[in-house]
């Protein structure tokens, strides 16, 4: 309604939103530390920072959810408070989450107005927004069809209702948290082209991401955040993205891996036509036939949700499944007693699971005993047939933490209290000093900051350099390009096909990964 | 970062608790007319103030050790065993077995015979829930709270129908035979020179209990058993990415936290009753899940909070005979205590956690 009088109102020497020392902590960690940016109507605003940074923080204060400790918040040069999400949306501001917040069973429309409806009956509302649907696709090429219901649309789809949302509630100021981490590639140059299109109707967009490559794609400007500080704002055009890691990390950091070629030995795993059928009865793997030899990463590239997770979760003992799988020439058990993570540790398979935090730590037990977890029957941690040998559990503890360089390296710390990248470490230091046949590896570097990524990275290269058989799931297309020896992309439960890593591209993955099958498959 | 020193988590917050229950207990005594000064004089004086009284109160806390514990154990798994006075009751059908029908030549073999029997029959209670759990999905809470009426109506049964000696007109067993009876704290201080009330029904089952909150310990944190039980009882996809069996935890937790319950009826079967009566657990299998919530889970915290609840209700018995605030109002007094130190825990908490990181920046 007061959209207009904005856009008219506007002047663009004045910034679209002026945010000056704002501070917030939460107990005695400090999210933001004096934090001041200026965004410009009409461009495109990345902030990048590692996991933790506090870019989340920023934001949740900016639409309401959080009110900050100090600091004031200017819009359009109005200082304005925001104590809640309602006043953020009445003010012009719009943010797409990374975790949609749409009702799955309801069509296109009625999430629209869920929240802005006009009265009782719904139907003067439904009318409306149908209406200004055809506007907005009009106004900004943004198509989806009004009557389309939610869980029956791809994900890029659904993100573009999201954005519907905030345009339909007059949203003059989008912010999207990492929109691109569930979009193929394919999906997120849509992407970007909409949002190309709402900065040139003049709209303000603020990209949150921890992707170099987006930042350098699309935006005008970057503001880099460590560790609750705002390093610096630059314009894009005058950076680069070795300049902004360093910024982001605080010091150099080598970005690809260094790696000699694989010496491939014998196969260590074999599955052969698996098929896992989840607890709802939907068929989440169909099929499929992998083979992953002694020395060489296979990555397993794809879309989260097309049958990874479930792949890993067979193989980890956690799910069951049928077909064949076989580890250096053994069968393992796929259904019932045996088929459990102890067997498979039995057998060889080391497992670093895609979620450490539900998964693979307990995070209200300290490192020392995440150390001994789901390895607690290991004769070495047994004082005799009773109790566990405590004090030689965290002697162990102490030796991989200083060789992983967890910090702290306090054995007694409860695992929630490590950063994302030294509770991997644990989780990867745990898994890999196993000295396993095969390494089970999930999103391994998800929510790590940088640094630690590299030491992860390396030390999955290393394992693998010592022969080991690796098997790589992960949604970052650039980390499967860079430790990947080979490459198989999943799609709807199947595998779409096998390349080498020096023999393609991201584009032909991502039509893969988009389950449009390559000519040579 | 803990926000809080582990000694203000142990033990500020519950004082803190305790103290704020015990104000709110003073307005209401204050409300109908009574002195809350003279109330607590006479509570202590009755509960602490003889070994007469003591006598009591370390009756009624080894009772709530023992179903403390049962709830703590299962706690540890996330699993609420609301069904201690099920447990209890059988736990004590399983001792009037084993003291009647079998004849023990001393105390202290059928005080292991009775412990066992105790604990089978209470673990058996329990397992039934356990595995509707464990296989089914059928949520514990519901089941083992059913469970103690059936434990109730199968008592009754068995007490009136089977166990009653011919033309007794009480639904109770026999006395057991004078070859069982636990020495009281009197018959064991005695040779020490201590000359401890001969009245008071507390007696040998106390040991045990200490001795049972030490092999919980034990259990909990020493052992292979322990850790997967606290691993699932934290996160459950964490147990099943470990290879930790959700049923076997489930059955062996239910079954170890059943078996503590009917433990109880060692001390108030065996050792005060000396026969089986209806409704020989008297609530202390409820009392027991406040205690375990005092004492965090932890059998030391759960042996304080046991002699708490001891005191109180020692104490409360005393004030319904010595004063006109009505036993009612005891109950109310144990609610409070149970409301500030279970379901209030955040109210202090917050607030605290505050201050200390005040202090920790100024």
């Amino acid at each position: 309604m007061t959209a207009k009088a904005n856009t008219e109102r506007r002047d663009p020497a004045v910034p679209a939103i002026e945010l000056k020392g704002i501070s917030k902590s939460f107990g005695p960690v400090q999210a933001n530390k004096d934090i001041s940016i200026r965004v410009m109507p009409g461009t495109i605003h990345g902030i990048i920072g590692e996991n933790g940074a506090g870019k989340s923080t920023l934001m949740s204060i900016l639409y309401g959810f959080y009110r900050a400790d100090k600091g004031e918040i200017f819009i359009n040069g109005q200082k304005t408070e925001i104590p809640d999400s309602q006043a953020a949306i009445a003010a012009g501001i719009g943010m797409v989450f990374q975790h949609f917040k749409l009702v799955e069973n309801f069509t296109v429309l009625e999430n629209i107005i869920l929240g802005a409806e006009d009265g009782g009956l719904l139907g003067p509302s439904l009318s409306k927004a149908r209406k200004s649907l055809i506007e907005l696709e009009k106004e900004y090429g943004l198509k989806v069809d009004p009557d389309a219901v939610i869980e029956e649309i791809g994900v890029g789809k659904q993100q573009r209702v999201e954005i519907l949302k905030a345009l339909y509630r007059q949203a003059e100021i989008l912010i999207l948290d990492e929109p691109t981490g569930v979009l193929t590639p394919a999906e997120a140059d849509q992407l970007f082209r909409i949002l190309g299109r709402l900065r040139e109707e003049g709209k303000t967009i603020i990209l949150i991401t921890h992707k170099l490559r987006e930042i350098m794609e699309i935006t005008d400007t970057v503001s880099v955040m460590r560790r609750g500080e705002m390093t610096a704002t630059v314009k894009t055009s005058e950076t680069n993205p070795e300049q902004l890691a360093e910024l982001m990390v605080g010091r150099k950091v080598l970005l690809r891996v260094d790696k000699q070629p694989a010496k491939v030995g014998k196969p260590i795993l074999e599955i052969e036509n698996l098929r896992v059928i989840d607890e709802t009865g939907v068929e989440r793997v169909k099929g499929i036939d992998l083979t992953v030899r002694a020395g060489e990463i296979l990555g397993i590239a794809g879309v989260a949700g097309n049958g990874q997770s479930e792949l890993l979760e067979v193989l980890g003992g956690m799910r069951p499944a049928t077909g064949t799988i076989r580890i250096n020439g053994q069968p393992l058990i796929l259904e019932g007693t045996g088929s459990d993570g102890q067997s498979r540790r039995a057998q060889g398979i080391a497992h670093v699971p895609e979620d450490r935090q539900r998964e693979g730590l307990i995070m209200d037990f300290h490192a020392w005993e995440n150390v001994a977890f789901g390895y607690h029957h290991d004769a070495k941690y047994q004082a005799n047939g009773l109790f566990m040998n405590n004090a030689a559990l965290r002697a162990d503890t102490e030796a991989k933490m200083k060789k992983f360089d967890v910090r702290p390296p306090d054995p007694w710390l409860a695992a929630k209290n490590f950063s994302g990248g030294n509770q991997q470490k644990i989780v990867v230091a745990r898994e890999i000093e196993r000295n396993p046949d095969l390494l089970l590896v999930g999103q391994p570097t998800r929510g790590v900051d940088i640094g630690a990524i590299e030491f992860i990275h390396n030390e999955i290269v290393a394992l693998r350099d010592e022969g080991k058989a690796i098997l790589l799931v992960s949604v970052e297309l650039d980390e499967i390009f860079s430790l990947a020896d080979r490459i198989a992309v999943m799609f709807d439960g199947q595998i779409m096909g096998e390349r080498m890593p020096d023999a393609t591209d991201e584009k032909e993955l991502g039509l893969l990964m988009a389950g449009v099958a390559g000519e040579a498959a | 970062m803990d926000v809080m020193p582990k000694w203000a988590e142990v033990i500020l917050v519950p004082l803190i608790s305790l103290v704020l229950a015990a104000i709110l207990s003073a307005v209401v005594i204050l409300g109908i007319g009574e002195d809350p000064i003279a109330a607590v004089e006479i509570m202590v004086n009755g509960a602490l103030g003889s070994t007469y009284g003591w006598g009591y109160t370390l009756y009624y806390a080894t009772n709530f050790i023992f179903t403390g514990l049962a709830v703590a154990v299962a706690f540890h798994a996330r699993m609420f065993n609301i069904g201690g006075e099920g447990q209890g009751m059988l736990g004590g059908l399983g001792v009037a077995l084993v003291c009647l029908y079998v004849p023990w030549p001393h105390w202290t073999i059928a005080l292991v015979a009775a412990c066992a029997g105790a604990a089978l029959f209470g673990a058996a209670w329990a397992a039934i829930p356990a595995y509707l759990q464990a296989k089914r999905g059928s949520h514990i809470v519901i089941t083992t709270i059913m469970f103690n009426f059936i434990a109730a109506a199968v008592l009754n049964y068995v007490l009136v129908n089977l166990m009653r000696p011919a033309g007794s007109m009480d639904p109770a067993t026999e006395r057991f035979p004078a070859a069982v009876h636990l020495p009281t704290l009197h018959e064991l201080l005695l040779p020490l020179g201590i000359n401890f009330s001969k009245s008071a029904p507390a007696n040998v089952t106390l040991l045990v209990a200490v001795l049972a909150c030490v092999a919980v310990w034990a259990l909990i944190w020493r052992t292979r058993l322990g850790f997967g039980l606290r691993a699932y009882g934290h996160s459950e996809t964490g147990a099943l990415y470990a290879g930790i069996s959700p049923v076997r935890i489930i059955m062996i937790s239910m079954l170890i936290s059943g078996g503590l319950a009917g433990l109880m009826a060692v001390n108030s079967t065996m050792g005060e009753a000396e026969r089986l009566v209806l409704n020989a657990t008297e609530g202390a299998g409820f009392i027991g899940i406040a205690v375990a919530l005092m004492g965090r889970s932890h059998p030391f915290g759960v042996f304080l909070a046991a002699i708490l609840f001891g005191f109180l209700y020692q104490g409360g018995a005393e004030l319904a005979l010595w004063t006109k605030i009505p036993r009612e109002l005891i109950v109310v007094i144990q609610a409070l205590v149970i409301l500030f130190t279970g379901a209030l825990d955040n109210m202090v908490r917050m607030p605290l956690e505050r201050l200390f990181l005040r202090m920790r920046k100024g």
